[in-house]
């Protein structure tokens, strides 16, 4: 029970067991915090508690959860209906956390909403997952469905005044449904391009009313945080941030996976203790420690705390906390061609500099491993860094896709000269193995 | 008003407004796609980028888009600081990666927006190296050409088209980079509003392609201040003309009544100006004059010979110079207004009502402002487009106090929608058959006229009880008129709109009785009627046309002059070939043949607003002054030329005689020599030239014929000159020909000559209102009884179209390609007691008179029983709605 | 052809012979699933992507026909229609094989070796990417990452995830499929 308690998120996923049913999540304690909740105290009580565990969103801003749910408008005269939506997108190239917490726990995840609906008294709740997620998406639709016969939805949940409706979205792909704001769109059944902030969803979100958009594993602390208290919660956390979070890794490690550790646990500890440090032949060159959208950090940041300040100080982001690890016979150049490839054919046209700069950075690191490159490019790459940072564009898609290339440009910068060179010395084309890209065309219907 | 200081200086700007409003509106220069003064900002583009600094200490500042960052009181930005003129540059360097550069071949070429920001950011050294990504253009109709690979993907189209205009058949598809702006497929684009893509792009993807079929670049073509003569609207319009010929009609703003956007009817209507079908040269007897002299000197032999016996038929399509012209020529008595048989007395019943001070009438702008607005019988949208675009927008003023309530700023235009949803203003429609707005009204009710008379006098009732009482009403009415008058005792700016459109007198008397029912401050009526000048000629008070017919056939009249009307559209076939059976002589003036001059013994030439100046009276009274925008050739001069120059008659040497004349003989038209300045008007001694400084190949134009260049027409009635050396700038807005500002090309160069963004132009919006309300109005109290269903009899209510039911337009050929067949509109429970269906023939017999048609039926659900749907003035049908009611029978 | 489409084709045949003016093509059984889905939310509009996947998954893909109808019965444009239908990936608006392939090419896989298994794809199928086999069995499509890093390469055919994917693994799938 112990080691439970210091792994809430994942102490139903087992190895031996496919995923948790009502009964494994019940028999650990399931439900609890929803009955403490609903039972003992009020909406403003729940968001008090969350804010006071330090609990932060885990998809990717950090951003603390209770803050974020205070700015919705509470109280008889606050505009109706009010939403929760669940961002179960995940589709960063390098993310695999969420997949896991929907499949194996669903049930977590479904009371993790309801307490949540409840701190802010949306009286409709939707999760939303990419369409992928088809296991996902059949296991969430189980427990909604076990749930409802419970009565831990629907009408007068657990005999109190409160309802909730709970309804699962799966989506069609695009990365940038997982914007919160565009997602809003998505479910919506448009065009899923972000909407300008101010007005935020907690303002105007679905549909004009107060909206709180969170991400699964942002949900799954919550059932914990009500049922074992503020100070076990704080109590999780090895650093300054606290409670536990998911860590992956994946790349050319002995074992790629995914952990459930304390805040602030230093990455060597998760590469080199849980994932086993590097295959044999193989050597650590540098690392994305969130995700496809972080900045890469060096072999010399292995001692930095997964702290979302700490890995900030260190350059880049916490993200995902799913690292994708490069190795020392993998191309940077080519490396940051697929990242930024993914991120131009993923942006959703609607502002310039990420509409026409992605593809032009996307074109330069084409010509650059494909022996067309000039010293100038660099320049302009560097250029792109700063015209598509934050601020300057209308979401956060681009600044993203900026991390892996500028921090590239930093620390591989050898490499990009290499290439270079190889052009204006006429010692003829080099290309790697691994540069092959698709247009970016090939995947859709339509126009 | 906030003070904020920008690069250093100070200046007051608007209350409310963003930032990059607030620079334009200071005249600062700075560069924009995605926004438009009046569709509010989406900061999509990224172009129009500042530095804001946080305070007085904060130096390095950050970028923000100017267009969504409020202008609040004591911000502090630059437009100049290096690092955002670099950022500007770099945004516009983006989006000129996939552009084609082929501004030689295209038709945006030096109105272009995107050229004008080009330079402004100062991009000019190209860096990108890659392929440009290209796409499919399609076939968007007779109006608009596509190249989609010139879009810089502002999104402006389809948040014009769509969110603004109210069409659903343009769209976005695909994603990043590939985004395309299009139709789901190849087709028409069927909103009434296209054409104004044309201008809203602020590039080369939609382009008018009746200025392709006789393309001349901007700096090439001439253009004069103008009044479209489509409707009764009255939006200004820029008519470009090169080589005599009138190449395409573009948007001039009016701060009160079309501001940006004109309908398609208006800009792609200009075709007859060109026509084979104009009457060029003067026709004695079907052959053609010796001389206009010799043409001018029948007319006055013809007038000498027969004292007493001529008779004059104006027109409402006419100038009031022309109209004032016959009348004084032949004297009051003599005058005949040439309205319709059937919509003599409505026109003159919407005169009266709207000079006898029942409501106020509120120009375009202000029904943008209705916050409650009731529709009686009026399909707006086809009757009076660009108004229905007006009540689109007013809808909307529910949303913009939801986002006041939710601290949305109204300009910030996706949030504003997303927090209103669906809440709009309410707008009831009543009328006979569907309408073109019914997707943003409240509700609609589809009655036959008198009930919707009925309907009107109830809601008066319910909201003043001093207004009579309709005494039988049923449940259901009563009910109806419950919602409607609640709405607008709720409304604090309410409107109603009505007209002549379905040919009911009871129908305009119930409207105004709700208008004059609503609280003193609150009395809006909007009436429309059908014609460029309808209101002007009705002021003038003409006789009736069916007088004139009685009179011919006592033997009374010799000599008819008809004015710029086929009287064929006006009254019913047997009557008219009665009439001018019985008229000796027939003398027609008029631009454009008809059946009317086929038969007239003197034919004399008339200009068309494009050749010759003159004044209309929109539907609001506004008396507005259109100017020629090419010299008349052949034998075409002014109507009012050709009554005035008979020897003797008058001492009419300008225009502006004429106009002095009417102002003095007739002293409700007095203000209407303030419709724009005399010809003696000058700038520091010039005349304002109708060509741009840049116009090129003046001396080439003719060398074909000659190499000298011939002296430029000289223009004696007005102040302008068909040259371009004159006065540049100081221009007043009812003379100035278009809008030009040092490195603005493009049309958005107009809000250089706006007071502030959206307001009103510098010097004043053109025209004058010659209706003063005055006088206290009474009730009218005649309320008809409710329509009964007759078994075997159609009441026939009339139908219009945008295209086609108006005469001119339809002579153009893009446009005629948008004219529907003719066709009887029928419910499908009468269709199939009829035992008829969709395009199937059905037989009307006509009554009174008999007269036998057959037309294909439409089948239309929302026609209430026992009315059939007429449409006006489509090919073989009248032009007015004379025919009342018909027997209908299956062909046998 | 799947056991759906089978059916698909029967009940077509039954409406097209029952019917004299056949109103809609889409099945009875579409049409409640996607007005279910349509109540879910504030307006049925908002249904349109499960809408699409509705008829997707019956179909294959979607036809300018299906998304006429689809768009009535949402009380949507077209044109609004088909900007969402050809805005996100998963939706097909030209046909594509009985069942899709997608490769992930993102980071952790493209690695991994990514563009073998899509080498042994194209080869064993005789296409190159985002083609469909002549006996319109099969579709080759690129990806994003699917959320199984940690198994990289990873494949996803028709709905079923297959993970650390190898020419050999390339192999087994395809020959069960078959
Ligand atoms: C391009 C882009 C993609 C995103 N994708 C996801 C995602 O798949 N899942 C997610 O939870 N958050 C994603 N986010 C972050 C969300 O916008 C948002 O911050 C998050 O859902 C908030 O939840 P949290 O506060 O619980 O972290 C994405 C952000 C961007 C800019
Ligand atoms: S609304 Fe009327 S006046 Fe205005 S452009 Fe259209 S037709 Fe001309
Ligand atoms: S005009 Fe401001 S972002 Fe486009």
């Amino acid at each position: 029970m112990i080691m439970d308690m210091n792994t809430p998120l994942t102490k139903n996923i087992k190895p031996d067991r496919a995923f948790a049913t009502l009964d494994n999540y019940l028999s650990t304690g399931g439900y609890e915090g929803l009955r403490i909740a609903i039972k003992e105290l009020t909406p403003l009580d729940v968001q008090r508690a969350v804010k006071d565990a330090g609990l932060r969103g885990r998809g990717g801003a950090g951003f603390p959860t209770g803050l974020k749910w205070s700015f919705v408008p509470m109280g008889e005269d606050a505009p109706r209906p009010k939403y929760l939506v669940v961002n179960g997108d995940e589709m960063e190239p390098g993310a695999f956390k969420d997949r896991l917490l929907i499949e194996r726990d669903p049930h977590q995840l479904v009371e993790g909403v309801i307490i949540s609906a409840y701190a802010i008294e949306a009286s409709m709740a939707y999760i939303f997952l990419r369409g992928e997620y088809h296991l996902g998406a059949q296991r969430m639709k189980q427990a909604i469905a076990e749930a409802y016969d419970r009565h831990y939805l629907g009408k007068n949940i657990l005999g109190s005044d409160y309802s909730l409706e709970l309804h699962v979205h799966t989506s069609a792909g695009r990365y940038i449904c997982g914007e919160e704001t565009a997602l809003l769109n998505a479910l919506e059944g448009k065009r899923a391009n972000p909407r300008a902030k101010p007005p935020f969803p907690q303002i105007s979100g679905l549909w004009g009313k107060p909206t709180v958009v969170n991400n699964v594993e942002t949900l799954c602390n919550v059932p914990h945080i009500l049922h074992y208290g503020v100070d076990w919660y704080q109590e999780l956390g090895r650093g300054e941030d606290k409670g536990t979070k998911l860590f992956g890794a994946s790349g050319r490690i002995k074992r790629p996976g995914l952990w459930e550790l304390p805040m602030g646990t230093p990455i060597r500890e998760i590469l080199e203790v849980h994932a086993g440090g590097m295959q044999e032949g193989f050597r650590l060159r540098g690392f994305l420690p969130g995700g496809a959208s972080t900045d890469f950090l060096l072999p010399e940041h292995l001692d930095v705390p997964m702290d979302y300040g700490a890995i900030e100080k260190a350059g880049s982001r916490i993200g995902t906390a799913t690292m994708i690890i490069l190795d020392d016979k993998t191309c940077p150049v080519a490396m940051v061609l697929n990242l930024e490839q993914f991120f131009a054919q993923e942006s959703c046209g609607w502002c310039t500099p990420c509409r026409d700069g992605l593809p032009w950075v996307v074109s330069i690191l084409q010509d650059i491993l494909n022996g067309r490159g000039r010293m100038d490019d660099l320049d302009t790459l560097a250029r792109h860094t700063r015209l598509l940072g934050p601020g300057n564009t209308y979401c956060a898609l681009a600044p993203g896709a900026m991390g892996p290339l500028q921090s590239a440009l930093k620390y591989f910068r050898a490499d990009f000269e290499r290439f270079i060179r190889q052009n204006t010395e006429g010692i003829g084309r080099m290309t790697t193995k691994n540069t092959k890209g698709f247009s970016l065309s090939a995947v859709e219907g339509g126009q | 008003m906030p003070t904020i200081e920008i690069d250093g200086r100070s200046y007051e700007v608007e209350a409310g407004a963003n930032l990059l409003s607030a620079c334009l509106s200071q005249g600062l220069d700075l560069p924009y796609f995605c926004w438009h003064p009046c569709m509010g900002s989406v900061g999509s583009c990224r172009q129009c980028a500042v530095i804001q600094y946080r305070d007085a200490h904060d130096v390095q500042g950050r970028i923000v888009m100017s267009c969504m960052t409020p202008a609040a009181d004591g911000a502090r930005i630059s437009i100049e600081a290096p690092e955002v003129k670099a950022f500007r540059a770099e945004i516009l360097e983006l989006l000129m990666t996939n552009h084609p550069h082929d501004c030689p071949v295209c038709e945006e070429g030096g109105e272009c927006h995107l050229q004008d920001m080009t330079v402004m950011t100062g991009h000019t050294f190209r860096q990108y190296r890659g392929k440009k990504r290209t796409h499919r253009n399609q076939y968007l109709g007779p109006f608009i050409h596509h190249e989609m690979n010139r879009c810089i993907a502002c999104y402006r189209c389809v948040r014009f088209y769509r969110d603004y205009a109210g069409g659903d058949d343009l769209g976005v598809f695909a994603s990043h980079n590939h985004v395309y702006f299009g139709r789901h497929e190849d087709g028409v684009l069927e909103n009434e509003f296209s054409g104004n893509l044309v201008e809203v792009c602020p590039t080369g993807v939609f382009t008018d392609k009746t200025l392709s079929e006789h393309y001349t670049r901007k700096w090439d073509l001439q253009a004069a201040p103008s009044v479209c003569v489509h409707c009764a609207v009255g939006c200004n319009i820029s008519p470009g003309e090169r080589y005599g010929k009138l190449r395409r009609v573009i948007n001039r703003y009016h701060g009160e009544v079309n501001r940006y956007f004109l309908c398609d009817r208006g800009r792609f209507g200009y075709g007859f100006v060109n026509s084979d079908r104009r009457l060029r040269k003067a026709m004695i007897e079907k052959q053609p004059a010796v001389s206009g002299e010799a043409a001018q000197q029948r007319l006055s032999f013809l007038l000498a010979q027969q004292r007493g016996k001529v008779i004059g038929i104006g027109s409402p399509r006419a100038s009031l110079e022309a109209n004032f012209a016959l009348r004084e020529r032949l004297g009051a008595d003599y005058f005949y207004a040439g309205f319709g048989v059937d919509e003599h007395p409505l026109i003159t019943a919407i005169a009266e009502i709207m000079q006898s001070s029942c409501a106020r009438i509120p120009t375009l702008r202000e029904i943008e402002q209705s916050d409650a607005i009731f529709i009686l019988g009026e399909d707006v949208t086809n009757t009076a487009p660009v108004m229905a675009l007006a009540v689109r927008q007013a809808v909307r003023n529910a949303s913009f106090e939801i986002a006041d309530r939710l601290h949305i700023p109204r300009w910030q235009d996706e949030a504003v929608r997303e927090a209103a949803q669906q809440e709009k203003s309410p707008l009831f429609i009543a009328s006979c058959d569907r309408t073109r707005l019914d997707d943003v009204a409240t509700a609609t009710f589809r009655k036959a006229p008198d009930d919707l008379a009925r309907l009107g006098f109830a809601v008066a009732h319910l909201i003043d009880p001093e207004a009579p009482a309709v005494t039988d009403l049923s449940e259901q009415e009563r009910s109806e008129a419950e919602v409607i008058a609640g709405a607008l005792k709720r409304a604090k700016r309410p409107l109603i709109v009505s007209g002549s459109g379905c040919g009911s007198l009871a129908v305009i008397q119930a409207a105004a009785n709700v208008a004059l029912a609503l609280p003193e401050k609150a009395k809006a009526l909007s009436l429309v009627v059908p014609e460029c000048n309808s209101i002007g000629l009705a002021m003038m008070q003409g006789r009736l046309l069916n007088e004139a017919f009685q009179l011919a056939s006592t033997g009374a009249v010799a000599t008819v002059i008809v004015l710029e009307n086929d009287l064929y559209r006006r009254a019913e076939r047997v009557v008219v070939d009665r009439f001018l059976a019985e008229v000796e002589h027939v003398v027609v003036i008029d631009h454009i043949g008809h059946e009317t001059a086929e038969q007239a013994e003197l034919v004399l030439s008339a200009g068309t607003f494009a050749e010759t100046e003159g004044t209309l009276v929109n539907y609001e009274g506004r008396a507005q002054r259109f100017f020629p925008v090419l010299a008349p050739a052949d034998d075409i001069r002014s109507a009012w030329q050709w009554l005035s120059d008979a020897p003797g008659q008058t001492d009419w040497r300008h225009v502006d005689d004429v106009i002095s004349a009417l102002a003095q003989r007739l002293p409700r038209f007095q203000s209407c020599r303030d419709a724009a300045p005399f010809a003696s008007f000058r700038i520091t001694g010039m005349k304002i030239p109708r060509q741009p400084p840049r116009y090129s190949g003046r001396t080439a134009m003719r060398a074909n014929i000659t190499v000298s260049e011939p002296k430029a027409p000289d223009d004696s009635d007005s102040a302008l000159a068909f040259s371009m050396e004159g006065a540049e700038s100081a221009r007043p807005p009812a003379l100035n020909p278009g809008f030009w500002a040092p490195g603005w090309n493009s049309n958005q160069s107009v809000i250089k000559f706006q007071d502030e963004i959206n307001g009103h132009l510098r010097g004043d919006d053109p025209g004058v209102r010659l209706i003063r309300e005055a006088g206290r109005a009474s009730w009218f109290r005649e309320i008809p009884d409710a329509w009964r269903v007759l078994s075997d009899q159609w009441l026939l209510a009339p139908i219009r179209h945008i295209f086609g039911s108006e005469p001119l337009s339809a002579l153009s050929a893009p446009l005629a390609e948008r004219i529907p067949e003719p066709y009887l509109a029928l419910n499908p429970d009468d269709a199939s007691r009829l035992e008829v269906g969709e395009g199937e023939s059905v037989e009307l017999e006509l009554l009174p008179q008999m007269e036998r048609r057959v037309l294909t039926v439409r089948l239309s659900a929302e026609l209430p029983a026992g009315v059939a749907g007429i449409p006006v003035g489509l090919p073989g049908l009248p032009g007015t709605a004379f025919w009342k009611a018909a027997k209908l029978g299956t062909i046998s | 052809m799947t056991e759906d489409r089978k059916q698909e084709t029967e009940n077509r045949k039954q409406r097209d012979a029952s019917c004299l003016f056949p109103v809609s093509c889409l099945l009875p059984s579409e049409i409640e699933a996607i007005k279910a889905e349509a109540g879910h939310y504030e307006t049925p509009s908002a249904a349109s992507i499960e809408a699409l996947k509705i008829v997707q998954k019956n179909r294959g893909w979607i036809s300018d026909e299906s998304l006429k109808e689809i768009a009535a019965l949402l009380g949507m444009a077209p044109a609004e229609l088909d900007g969402v239908a050809t805005f996100y990936n998963l939706i097909y608006r030209r046909p594509v094989g009985d069942t899709v392939v997608h490769y992930c090419n993102s980071a952790s896989c493209w690695m991994l070796g990514a563009e073998k298994v899509r080498e042994r794809f194209c080869e064993r199928l005789g296409i190159e990417l985002g083609e469909t086999t002549k006996d319109g069995e099969f579709t080759l499509l690129p990806i994003v990452c699917l959320g199984a890093c940690d198994h990289a390469p990873v494949v996803m055919v028709g709905e079923s995830i297959h993970h650390d994917v190898d020419e050999q693994q390339v192999d087994r799938i395809l020959d069960g499929k078959r």
